[in-house]
C-alpha cells in the first residue's frame, strides 16, 4: 500500500479552466461579474433594468444559467445585447467548462462587460470559480435577514452584496441594519448596496459601481496595448 | 446539492494520481473539507459510496477530515475558531478578525495498492 500526498484542490480542473477564462477576459479588458442569489431574489429583473439603463454605446454580453427553460434569455434578449442561455439540465450551478463552451464564437475583445447570471442557489455556485472578476450576491428583503449566516460560504466570497426589493421594506418585517450586520459577520468589510430593480431606487450607485469596475478593467487592456 | 459533482471530481483526481503509478488502484482517498466550503460531508460520503459501488470488488473508501472555521486577529496574531459568528478576538478583544481557514475543499492524499 502506498500513500501519495496530493495536496490539491478537489476542483483543480475547474479552477484551471477558470484561470484561463480570467486571463482571456483580463487581456480583453472585460469586466465580468457572476450574479448569485437564491431563486426569486430578482437577479433577472436586476439585469434587465441594468441593461436598460446602461449608456447606449456600452458593449455587453450576457450568459444566463438555469436548470431548465430559456425564459430568462428571452427576457434579457429584449434589450438588444447578445444573450446565451446555459441550460444545465439538472445541475444546480454553472461551472467553468459550461461558461467556456457558451462563449465560443463571441469576440471578447469587442466587450466591456460579460454578465453571468448563475443558477438560483446560494450553496453550490460558491464552490465553482467561473473566471469572473467578482461574485455579486443578491439578497432580497422578502428573504430572512439571517441568510448571510445560513450561507456563509457564498456571502464570504462576495465582491459586492446587493440588497434588492427595498421598495417592499414597509410591507415586510425584514430588518435592514441587522441584515447588513449579518453580512459583515461573515464578511468584514463587504461592500453593500441597497436597490430596488422595480422602482430603480439605488441604481445610480449600482451603475457607478459597475462603471468604476469597467474602467479599471479597460485601463488594464490599454496598459497591455501600450506596454 | 452539488455533492455528486464534487464526488465525481474527487474520483477523477484520485484516478489521475493512480495513472502515475502504472497498474495501481485507488483504495482510499483523503479529503479536507472546511466548515465554510459549502459541502456537506455526510452527503458527499453518500454520493462517493454510490459512485464507487459495484465498480470493483473492494471499492475505494473516503476519509474526510472536517476543519472548523478559523479566524486570525490582525492585531495580536491569535488564531481561534469563532463560535456563532462572534469574530471578536478572544485574546485582545479586537472587533474585526480575518478568516484564516475552514474553506478548504482539498484532496489530501490517495492510497494506492500497487501490483
Amino acid at each position: 500500500m502506498t500513500r501519495v500526498d496530493v495536496q490539491q484542490k478537489v476542483l483543480s480542473e475547474n479552477d484551471r479552466l477558470a484561470r484561463t477564462l480570467r486571463e482571456t477576459l483580463r487581456a480583453n479588458g472585460v469586466y465580468c461579474p457572476n450574479f448569485i442569489s437564491s431563486p426569486g431574489a430578482g437577479k433577472t429583473l436586476l439585469l434587465e433594468r441594468t441593461l436598460e439603463r446602461l449608456p447606449r454605446d456600452t458593449r455587453v454580453a450576457v450568459l444566463t444559467g438555469d436548470i431548465q427553460t430559456d425564459n430568462d434569455a428571452n427576457r434579457l434578449a429584449r434589450y438588444g445585447f447578445p444573450v446565451r442561455q446555459i441550460t444545465t439540465g439538472g445541475s444546480c450551478h454553472l461551472d467553468a467548462r459550461m461558461v467556456e463552451r457558451a462563449l465560443l464564437g463571441w469576440d471578447l475583445e469587442s466587450l466591456d462587460y460579460l454578465f453571468i447570471e448563475n443558477v438560483g442557489n446560494l450553496v453550490c455556485p460558491s464552490s465553482y470559480d467561473l473566471g469572473e472578476n467578482d461574485k455579486i450576491v443578491i439578497l432580497s428583503v422578502t428573504e430572512g435577514e439571517d441568510k448571510p449566516l445560513k450561507y456563509p460560504a457564498t456571502f464570504s466570497r462576495a465582491g459586492l452584496v446587493i440588497i434588492n426589493k427595498i421598495d417592499l421594506l414597509p410591507h415586510v418585517s425584514f430588518d435592514l441594519p441587522l441584515a447588513k450586520e449579518n453580512v459583515r459577520k461573515v464578511h468584514p468589510g463587504a461592500e453593500i448596496l441597497d436597490v430596488s430593480a422595480t422602482t430603480g431606487a439605488g441604481f445610480d450607485d449600482w451603475l457607478s459601481w459597475l462603471d468604476s469596475k469597467r474602467k479599471a478593467c479597460a485601463g488594464h487592456r490599454m496598459d497591455l496595448v501600450s506596454g | 446539492m452539488h455533492e455528486m459533482s464534487i464526488a465525481t471530481s474527487i474520483l477523477d483526481a484520485a484516478n489521475r494520481e493512480a495513472l502515475l503509478h502504472p497498474g495501481s488502484r485507488v483504495t482510499k482517498v483523503g479529503l479536507r473539507i472546511g466548515e465554510w466550503a459549502g459541502v456537506d460531508p455526510a452527503s458527499l460520503q453518500f454520493c462517493f459510496d454510490a459512485l464507487v459501488a459495484g465498480t470493483e470488488s473492494q471499492p475505494p473508501s473516503l476519509d474526510i477530515d472536517f476543519r472548523l472555521r478559523q479566524n486570525r486577529c490582525p492585531d495580536c496574531g491569535n488564531i481561534f475558531a469563532p463560535k456563532d459568528y462572534q469574530i471578536e478576538c478572544p485574546g485582545c478583544g479586537a472587533a474585526v478578525t480575518e478568516p484564516a481557514g475552514g474553506s478548504e475543499l482539498e484532496l489530501a492524499y490517495v492510497e494506492l495498492e500497487e501490483p
